[in-house]
């Protein structure tokens, strides 16, 4: 064993937090900070958790909405180049299912999510939260599920239930 | 070969797979032609050939064998899908650079020397891996497939779409993939009583997101480095992705950056508003994580011609996300009669096996198909019965079987039967 090695294991000796390693694991992740950790802690979950401070209303949405998405998803969330986001409500029984964020998604938290990581397209990253509440308050104003000066932030968020929550089965359920 | 019993052993002229245990199917069609004994050469035989290379590129006369269907979203580049050219390989191994791609807003260009998979959530320490400590954890390999869930979308179609077996069905691939057991890492982070999932991002553009089960995790997953023996390539997730062997694509998040473990999933817009399965009554799936049993006859299909009358190789890859593939039958009558085909020697679990059936075509139509049965007992349904039930437009988890037709002048086409 190099010196460097026995070096290690002495290391790892002295944290000493309870978890086993494996005999094969030559164990050399390394600890986070806090601050490190919130860095690249982008996970909301349905009730909420991890939504950060700020707040926006669909009378601001629509503003932010019509610079930066308007040119791929359409006036109010129809008729865009891309995925439709407003309207298809009742239609997932019929003949044609249109599959939106109001007819179909089932957790308002995940229009949070996904407008955080993955919008506007050509630029993800650069809405404030503030800007990301609005749109997401916007695209839930334009379904017919919220007021258009209710206020949407991490309160209030989660607690907005989504038309289509119940229709949804696990296909996996874990032991 | 002439005592090779080429009796049919199903209709229309399917012969005994043991003629590939034998001979070889080509039977009479082995006709070497005697040369006088050497006095030509070929013109690149009378001068030294070309030099060493760095990397290895394949012969200008296949330069027509590239990913099928390249196309991206409108208004997009990399928000799209590109399709492994199925038709024009054999064996089990997809080359790298021919596995199909999807990506959900391109592919990024990670320096590794700055890259790191964090490990967090309910653990005792959450912890970050560079590339450089990873490789030095002991390396797993899977040779197994990995499929798009959308795969064979196309065949949902009203009407069957005349288009190749890759164009089709090419969201599939099978390689080598090597790393680390993510049991390992997790083991050394220190997984939390009541820990039941966890969240996988990857570091594109579109952060695409995916909540796993922990038990499948510890069971088989690996953060994979590499494929098929070299580094991952970039458009499959250098430097690291996520593999769950049988498990649709999506799932096996690319350019792995966090892993979040939880008690529930995160519900994202990837696993509720598209991952998931619509039935007709408005109900939708959610979780359905492994592939189904299926096979494709590979060649001949779309857009081949058939050649004189005569012994033929029909040839195809099955696959299940459950297991091994137990059983390849073959059918030369559209589903009336069914022959087993002959298994390649490689039959791994969760990987492509390739199927090879001897058939004497007759000149007349006919119609080619394959069905799959893997060792969990599961057997490929047809197209009506994966139709049963679903909502219009559902594609994913597409996996009936595939028929082709062959005309009385040997076109093969693309037919529902």
């Amino acid at each position: 064993m190099s010196m460097r090695n026995a070096l290690l294991l002495v290391c790892l000796g002295a944290i000493g937090t309870g978890a086993a390693l494996a005999d094969d694991s030559p164990g050399l992740g390394q600890e986070l900070t806090a601050t490190e950790l919130a860095a690249v802690d982008f996970t909301i979950m349905p009730d909420g958790d991890g939504l950060p401070a700020g707040a926006g209303n669909a009378v601001t949405g629509r503003d932010i909405y019509n610079q930066n998405c308007l040119a791929c998803h359409g006036e109010n969330g129809t008729g865009g180049v891309n995925d439709v986001l407003s309207g298809g409500h009742g239609s997932l029984a019929g003949p044609k299912p249109l599959k939106t964020v109001g007819s179909y998604w089932p957790y308002a938290t995940t229009i949070f999510d996904y407008l955080r990581r993955a919008m506007p397209f050509q630029m993800p990253g650069s809405l404030s939260n503030d800007d990301i509440y609005a749109v997401t308050a916007y695209l839930l104003f334009v379904n017919d599920i919220i007021a258009e000066d209710a206020e949407i932030d991490a309160e209030s968020l989660p607690q907005v239930k989504m038309p289509n929550r119940d229709n949804f089965v696990w296909g996996y359920t874990p032991e | 070969m002439a005592e090779l019993d080429q009796t049919p052993v199903a209709g229309n002229g399917l012969l005994d797979r043991r003629i590939f245990l034998k001979a070889g199917v080509a039977g009479g069609a082995a006709l070497l032609t005697a040369q006088a004994g050497g006095v030509e050469r070929e013109a690149w035989m009378k001068m030294p050939g070309a030099p060493m290379s760095d990397n290895g590129v394949p012969s200008a006369h296949e330069s027509h064998v590239k990913r099928l269907a390249v196309s991206s979203q409108p208004g997009t580049t990399g928000t799209g899908v590109s399709r492994t050219p199925l038709e024009f390989l054999d064996g089990l191994i997809t080359p790298s650079r021919l596995h199909f791609e999807r990506h959900h807003s391109g592919i990024p260009d990670i320096n590794p020397d700055d890259h790191r998979l964090v490990i967090h959530g309910m653990v005792e320490r959450p912890l970050s891996f560079s590339l450089e400590a990873l490789a030095r954890y002991p390396i797993k390999s899977r040779i197994q497939f990995l499929e798009c869930s959308g795969n064979s979308g196309g065949l949902i179609a009203p009407e069957p779409l005349q288009q190749s077996c890759g164009v089709l069905h090419g969201l599939v691939a099978a390689s080598e993939w090597g790393g680390v057991p993510l049991s390992v890492l997790l083991d050394e982070a220190g997984v939390k009583p009541g820990a039941k999932w966890i969240i996988a991002d990857g570091a594109d553009a579109a952060m695409m997101s995916r909540s796993v089960p922990l038990a499948k995790v510890m069971d088989d997953a690996i953060v994979a480095l590499y494929q098929n023996g070299e580094r991952l390539r970039p458009g499959n997730g250098y430097p690291m992705r996520l593999f769950l062997p049988g498990w649709e694509g999506n799932a096996c998040v690319k350019w792995l950056r966090t892993i979040k473990v939880m008690d529930q999933p995160a519900m994202t817009k990837d696993e509720t508003s598209k991952y998931s399965d619509l039935n007709e009554e408005g109900i939708a799936r959610l979780f359905t994580f492994p592939m189904g049993v299926k096979s494709i006859i590979t060649n001949p299909s779309h857009g081949f011609t058939m050649g004189p009358a005569g012994p033929y190789q029909v040839s195809g890859i099955a696959w299940s996300g459950s297991g091994k593939i137990r059983r390849v039958e073959v059918s030369a009558d559209g589903g009336s009669s069914w022959a087993d085909a002959a298994l390649d020697e490689h039959v791994l679990s969760r990987c492509l096996t390739r199927f090879r059936s001897a058939w004497r075509w007759d000149g007349g139509p006919a119609v080619i198909m394959s069905r799959a049965t893997d060792d969990a007992g599961n057997v490929q349904p047809t197209r009506s019965a994966v139709l049963e039930g679903r909502a219009n437009g559902a594609f994913y988890h597409y996996n009936g079987i595939q028929a082709w037709a062959v005309s009385a002048v040997g076109e093969v086409t693309n037919v529902y039967a």
